[in-house]
């Protein structure tokens, strides 16, 4: 019996670490673990809320967004290949023009 | 003080220091799989809630897909650490009391000013039944049936343009 409040609580947190991970690291990859966290902890609050409401919605929405969290990676970690085969690096502070 | 909410408090450490390890361990690949464990936290928490289903998926798809193909790319640019290079001045600092006040502010608005108080989850007893999977598979089927073929149809467009974007050029540029 843990209260919906706590779940919410803790995807709060991971979605915030998640978002700071965005903000101050410069590796692309590490940019999209951080965006992988943040999905996983709006999955965690929609599970928990479509347990508390005793709803299947939730869940499947979070099974929907999954398949979406995976094609993205497929896309993003393409364009990360490419870009380090063009330009031999990956620091974000270096894309700086869209020409490749 | 019950068994659900220590298993609860515990597993919510490992969670938060396990995602602030993938932010501040230097090495990338280290951070993948302080990534992988979060994940498989999270899991736990699903069958916690009673869904079962969607803690199978989260392993197969998330820390067995997912996070084997950043492993992968990883090791294939050798991207495990970056050169240092410029910083702003004081970014960590701002981002850290940014991140502060957006956590502080979630937390408000979503318990204090959003969920009624006393909302408590029960735990689900039919989650290891046959009943529950067939129920889910019948509203995926049903009323969902348009959103799952659109996934279809997105996965397919990803699955081309990581082909594409990744294909060698023949003969230099066209």
């Amino acid at each position: 019996m843990v209260p919906v409040n706590f779940y919410i609580i803790l995807s709060a947190i991971l979605f915030t670490i998640g978002a700071m991970g965005v903000l101050v690291r410069r590796n692309p990859l590490i940019i999209f673990m951080s965006i992988e966290l943040m999905l996983n902890s709006a999955n965690l609050a929609m599970v928990a809320f479509s347990s508390a409401i005793k709803s299947f919605s939730g869940q499947i929405f979070v099974f929907f967004v999954i398949a979406v969290a995976a094609a993205e990676v497929g896309v993003g970690l393409a364009l990360i290949v490419q870009i380090f085969k063009s330009r031999h690096s990956i620091n974000v502070d270096e894309m700086n023009n869209l020409k490749g | 003080m019950n068994i659900d909410l220590i298993l609860f408090i515990i597993l919510a450490l490992v969670a938060i220091a396990t995602a602030l390890g993938m932010l501040l361990s230097r090495n990338a690949v280290y951070s993948a799989l302080f990534l992988v464990l979060n994940f498989a936290t999270v899991a736990v928490f699903y069958l916690l809630l009673g869904a079962p289903f969607i803690a199978m998926a989260q392993i197969t798809v998330y820390a067995g897909a997912i996070m084997v193909l950043f492993l992968f790319v990883i090791m294939l640019l050798g991207a495990e650490q970056l050169a240092p290079s410029k910083v702003i001045p004081a970014q960590k600092w701002v981002a850290g009391g940014l991140a502060f006040i957006l956590v502080a502010e979630t937390v408000y608005l979503l318990t204090v000013r959003g969920v009624p108080a006393g909302n408590i989850l029960q735990p689900a007893e039919s989650a290891n039944s046959l009943g529950f999977l067939q129920q889910m598979g019948m509203m995926l089927f049903n009323e969902y049936l348009l959103p799952f073929e659109i996934t279809s149809i997105l996965l397919l467009v990803a699955m081309v343009g990581a082909i594409v974007l990744t294909k060698q050029e023949k003969g230099g540029q066209k």
